[in-house]
């Protein structure tokens, strides 16, 4: 096991430096430089800006510094909100995407495995259950957010539209956030469930004698969630490292929105720092998930073992 | 080694007549009535976006500043929006991006897709393993971040967004293509196709292709939704189809705005929407599970 943990950490070296070097050089070919701005920069403002920064030596020299600097933790400074460093955003906001993705995570879990075993039941349950499943893929957050609050916090008045103060101001944006995944889960599960359940074991178990739900939780959930854990890991990194569309509906001080606005500003550091930190996170929760993979499925770690 | 011209390998009697692959792969749809009904729905709303200019009441810009936004009546049946623009009217001419973006994109991710998955597979090996190494790394992207970069830097033309969408959109069709590949690969009949002295090119558009047709034609069924959606967002976020000319994205980003005042600018837009991609969505899961059993 911990030879298997110590390969998949060893792989995720070079991918997290292949993602860092691929986004590092194509931000600096997409045209437009961080200080372009609504109003025109006299052309003498910006190479002193440029200059400042470094960014007028050659790439490689650029590269190579912020490889140094990356080795030291240091992220830089953001270009576009003067006085802030990368890594004094990052921390501020991450915190609440943090917060709300865990949340989300938890919600997307339980309703995603429940409605994914309801849908191994037969008849209406079922249909029911993958209804609810498919309408989680098509109605998007930017469609059920505004909704959501227009039901509970308009007309029922029992959460606030939108903000980050009091603890229930989490309930409809993780909600909204969650949908979207636990509906995947539920998809993924399910399958896999209808698949297991035509499995000769299960007719064995059956011919023993063992009741539905001890075939259900003892014998059949444990071989299908496997597609669900492989799913959760690069999800589970896309939930934590927050939304745009829920952060703007909500209006929720979370990390989303700079994902965006660093890259339609040209804001180098920034964008820097958001794929790092999403590469992190993606890097991490797939080991999580690979790792519980294993723990489900043994056989998957044996075969690193030897 | 070749094969003796005429002799034993082409006196196997030939296979009975069947459908042709990509044409069974559509069979699992008649047996599902609500996939069918989906269908229907999906053709219908497209072919009534496509001829949105002869269907559609006003244009997608015809304002009526007196009107304001009013609750549908019977001229305006979904009603009309701030600028008194017809909200049926623009959700039909909003679709045609939508679906334009959707097919597309699919397109482009399916070339790329089925190009690099048969390489990958016929070449085999280190290239093999190298090739998809790539598409795991690609899949750790941060795929908005990725396509906003695209979208900036292409200038926000509507077609260099849709070959944005569908540059992202590649990497599921790769892996499934170099999937049925590896199999179909070592299948008797292609060895048999080799030894009869068949090149590899020869082999991928004879015999592999067609039989992985039903795959491609699935993913692509479940590839259109997720663009559509992927759209929607930019839109929401202002890079996807410019103003004046509408995408459901940016109804639907404005119905939210004002849903309080009229409740109908998102009502009826996130409906289409939602429904549309449902029917495609259902027609996708129905494909497969035809394929799968």
């Amino acid at each position: 096991m911990t030879r298997y943990v110590l390969k998949r950490l060893c792989e995720a070296v070079p991918v997290f430096f292949a993602i860092v070097t691929a986004v590092f050089f194509m931000v600096r070919f997409v045209p437009g430089g961080p200080f372009d701005r609504e109003r025109p920069v006299s052309q003498e403002t910006i190479e002193a800006l440029n200059a400042y920064y470094g960014l007028d030596e050659p790439l490689a020299a650029q590269y190579f510094k912020f490889l140094g600097n990356l080795a030291r933790g240091e992220l830089g400074p953001s270009y576009k909100y003067e006085g802030w460093k990368v890594s004094e955003i990052l921390r501020e906001k991450a915190a609440v995407s943090l917060e709300l993705g865990s949340y989300a995570l938890a919600l997307a879990i339980a309703a995603g495995i429940a409605l994914g075993l309801a849908a191994a039941a037969r008849g209406k349950i079922a249909a029911f259950a993958s209804g609810a499943g498919l309408l989680g893929i098509c109605l998007p957050a930017f469609v059920l957010g505004p909704l959501l609050i227009l039901a509970f916090s308009t007309k029922l008045g029992a959460f606030n539209s939108m903000g980050w103060d009091s603890p229930s101001d989490a309930v409809l944006p993780s909600a909204t956030l969650a949908l979207f995944y636990a509906a995947w889960i539920a998809r993924l599960t399910g399958n896999s469930v209808r698949a297991q359940m035509k499995m000769p074991y299960v007719r064995a178990a059956r011919a023993k004698g063992a009741g539905e739900a001890r075939i259900l939780f003892g014998h059949v959930l444990r071989n299908a969630v496997s597609p669900a854990i492989a799913y959760l890991g690069p999800a589970a990194a896309g939930l934590m490292t927050g939304s745009f569309v829920v952060e703007t509906i909500f209006q929720i001080p979370g990390l989303g929105r700079f994902f965006i606005s660093s890259a339609l500003d040209n804001d180098y550091t920034m964008i820097m720092g958001c794929v790092m930190l999403y590469a992190a996170f993606i890097i991490i929760f797939n080991l999580i998930s690979d790792i519980a993979l294993a723990v489900v499925n043994p056989r998957i770690a044996r075969e690193f073992g030897k | 080694m070749t094969a003796p011209e005429g002799k034993n390998i082409r006196a196997i009697p030939p296979a009975p007549p069947r459908a042709r692959p990509a044409l069974r792969a559509l069979a699992p749809l008649l047996d599902d009535r609500l996939a069918l009904a989906c269908a229907a729905f999906a053709v219908f709303a497209a072919l009534a976006c496509a001829f949105a200019p002869l269907l559609a009441p006003f244009g997608y810009d015809a304002q009526n500043l007196s009107l304001g936004a009013s609750a549908p009546s019977a001229e305006h049946p979904f009603g009309t929006d701030m600028l008194g623009r017809d909200i049926l009217s623009r959700i039909l001419y909003g679709g045609r991006g939508s679906f334009a973006v959707g097919m597309l994109a699919t397109f482009v991710a399916a070339a790329i897709g089925v190009a690099y998955g048969t390489v990958s597979a016929m070449c085999g090996g280190r290239i093999d393993a190298f090739m998809m190494r790539v598409v795991d790394i690609a899949y750790s992207l941060p795929f908005t971040i990725f396509v906003i970069l695209l979208t900036v830097a292409f200038g926000r033309s509507v077609w260099l967004i849709f070959a944005a969408i569908g540059a992202v959109e590649w990497l599921t069709m790769a892996r499934i293509v170099r999937a049925c590949a590896l199999d179909i690969k070592n299948r008797a009949y292609v060895e048999a196709a080799f030894a009869l002295g068949e090149g590899k090119a020869g082999v991928v558009l004879r015999h592999i292709l067609p039989n992985a047709a039903p795959a491609i034609l699935v993913c692509a069924a479940l590839t259109v939704p997720s663009v559509m959606l992927l759209e929607s967002f930019l839109s929401f976020l202002g890079l996807g189809v410019q103003a004046p000319l509408p995408s459901w994205g940016s109804l639907i980003k404005d119905g939210a705005e004002y849903m309080e005042d009229a409740p109908w600018m998102l009502a009826f837009p996130a409906l289409f929407f939602s429904l549309t991609l449902f029917s495609l969505n259902r027609i996708g899961e129905a494909l497969s599970r035809g394929g799968g059993e």
